[in-house]
């Protein structure tokens, strides 16, 4: 483990990501703690532009209200959605992935013919039509993340429990009776971690991006302030305030940022057989 | 050849009758009787009218004979109603299809270009200045959502320049012919395929930088060296047309996502496309067309 850190720590965009992150998490945590504006409360005139008064640092938008308590609320929204929808598109990918890839054959042909359909449809559209169909809610809404990202990560499983049921290992514990389950939990699985690990990293950033595409349309939660729903919400008086649409923007930016970087710090770490070859 | 051919084309009759079925579903899924809404959105709701209306559509039979009678409209390219609209869906779709065609091709000559000749670069220059400056761009690209880049682009090349026009397909009343059509619907179209065409540059331009770097590993190219090719033609020749192999893959395989994309491009640039058309069948409700529009 400490060799992990290392290893984490040595690579500089990791390092970058890796605070990018702490930063972010720490805001959406202890930042309404501090910040008690609320995102939704007139808290000044309507269009004041930012660095003008240091109680509303980043201006207010086309109701007055304040655009860096948005943007702190807003943190808490896309890094949860983030979150919550891998963990539940892992918990789809990885028993379908690790199912196929285990017992093969029909199985496998079927599971992986399921994949592939949910693959080919553009991811996006089928998101917009479920969260549509389902009505607009935080649930909803990591539902459908989860419906469209979990295809990668049962491809991704499949092919490491196929390589690793071949290990001797896998094949002793096959011998001593254990049943197929605590086979694939117990000696499969750990083994297949780290590049599931990596991929997840990635998936939350794409997660956040989906998340906020989903609001800028008008799909967000109507309970819940967003960056997608500020950048949305500042489109139509973009030539009059400019602030209210690039400050969450750019909150969006540097934070999937960060996760790529965090993903690409853990994959060289993770895999230090790829690492060297500077890519 | 033929027989690979005639599989692919079963199995993507599989995968579009999959998509129907789970079309059919969705319908299901949304909230409220169907001929009620309907009835509703006609402007009338008393009882006759609602069971009038159920009965035109079927909507009275088992669930069964229903998917039959949607499966078969589909294939005879009949995708409904839409009541917001007043027009059949498939006109609708038609009517708006070239200019999604026309965006989204140009983004993806766009990222395709653009992605290898800067994948090639940073491969080129492996370790200096310029490779991090590209894998910086990339980065960047990568991580920002298409919506935000096409406001920026809005805010740049509009607002602050007044370069380019910041929405639309063509000027309103201009009424241009000839060439000068050209030019016009040339300057609406930059931004928006840029916007696309930027974000999968990005991934373009990593996956070919790395598939490079392995391929120039390889023996064949060593070969070539001792054979003393000069380097240009090594790269080109050998690297390159290798290490293509899989960003065309991935490239392919891209071409749906593209019209994701599109729906948030067409959407900040007023583009009248099928993405804009989705974006307008969501505020309004209008499930027909929104699910003709994704069957599509």
């Amino acid at each position: 483990m400490t060799q992990f850190w290392k290893q984490m720590l040595r690579n500089p965009s990791g390092l970058i990501g890796l605070i990018i992150l702490v930063i972010a998490i720490f805001l959406a945590v202890a930042g309404p703690m501090v910040f008690p504006n609320s995102p939704w409360r007139m808290v000044q005139r309507p269009f004041l532009p930012p660095f003008t008064l240091s109680t509303v640092p980043l201006g207010t938008d086309a109701l007055g209200r304040d655009v860096f308590a948005g943007m702190i609320y807003g943190a808490r929204v896309s890094l949860l959605v983030g979150l919550v929808s891998t963990l539940a598109a892992l918990a789809i990918g990885v028993p379908l992935g690790a199912i196929a890839g285990y017992f093969g054959g029909r199985i496998d042909d079927a599971l992986m013919r399921f994949t592939e359909f949910f693959q080919t449809i553009p991811s996006f559209a089928l998101a917009i039509v479920l969260v549509a169909i389902l009505q607009p809610s935080i649930y909803s809404i990591v539902a459908s993340i989860a419906i469209v990202s979990w295809p990668p990560v049962a491809r991704l499983v499949r092919g490491e429990v196929l390589s690793l049921r071949s290990r001797e290992y896998v094949q002793a514990a096959i011998v001593t009776g254990q049943t197929s389950r605590w086979i694939i939990w117990h000696e499969i699985l750990p083994n297949a971690l780290s590049p599931v690990i990596v991929l997840a990293s990635l998936m939350v950033a794409t997660a956040i991006l989906l998340e906020s595409s989903l609001s800028f349309l008008g799909l967000g939660d109507p309970n819940l302030i967003s960056w997608g729903y500020m950048v949305g919400a500042g489109r139509t008086v973009i030539r009059q305030a400019w602030w209210i649409t690039v400050f969450p923007g750019l909150a969006i930016l540097i934070s999937v940022l960060g996760l790529n970087l965090v993903g690409e710090g853990l994959n060289d770490a993770l895999n230090p057989r790829l690492a060297r070859d500077g890519r | 050849m033929l027989s690979f051919v005639a599989q692919r084309i079963v199995k993507g009759a599989i995968v579009l009758l999959a998509i129907i079925v789970l079309n059919f579903f969705l319908i299901r899924l949304a909230p409220g009787d169907p001929a009620v809404v309907m009835a509703g959105e006609a402007g009338a709701g008393d009882q006759v009218f609602v069971t009038q209306l159920r009965e035109k559509f079927g909507l009275d039979r088992p669930l069964p004979e229903q998917l039959f009678l949607y499966v078969k409209g589909i294939v005879s390219f009949d995708l409904g109603f839409s009541f917001r609209q007043q027009m059949p869906v498939s006109k609708l779709i038609m009517d708006r299809l070239p200019a999604t065609l026309l965006l989204t091709m140009t983004a993806f000559a766009i990222s395709l270009v653009l992605g290898i000749l800067l994948g090639t670069l940073a491969a080129r220059w492996a370790g200096t200045w310029a490779d991090t400056a590209i894998t910086v761009v990339a980065l960047v690209f990568y991580a920002t959502p298409l919506f935000w880049i096409a406001l920026m682009a809005i805010l740049l090349f509009s607002v602050a320049l007044d370069w380019l026009p910041s929405f639309g397909y063509e000027t309103i009343g201009a009424n241009y012919t000839g060439f000068a059509h050209i030019l016009d619907v040339g300057a609406h179209l930059i931004m928006p395929a840029m916007t696309i065409g930027l974000f999968f540059m990005a991934t373009y331009a990593r996956m070919t930088r790395a598939s490079m770097l392995e391929v120039k590993r390889l023996d064949f190219v060593k070969t070539a060296r001792a054979k003393g090719l000069r380097d240009n033609v090594i790269q080109r020749r050998h690297v390159l047309r290798n290490a293509l192999l899989p960003v065309v893959t991935l490239a392919g395989l891209h071409s749906g996502t593209l019209i994701g994309g599109a729906v948030l491009t067409e959407t900040v640039f007023a583009w009248p496309g099928i993405g804009r058309l989705m974006y307008e069948a969501l505020l309004q409700r209008d499930y027909n067309l929104l699910l003709g529009v994704f069957v599509v």
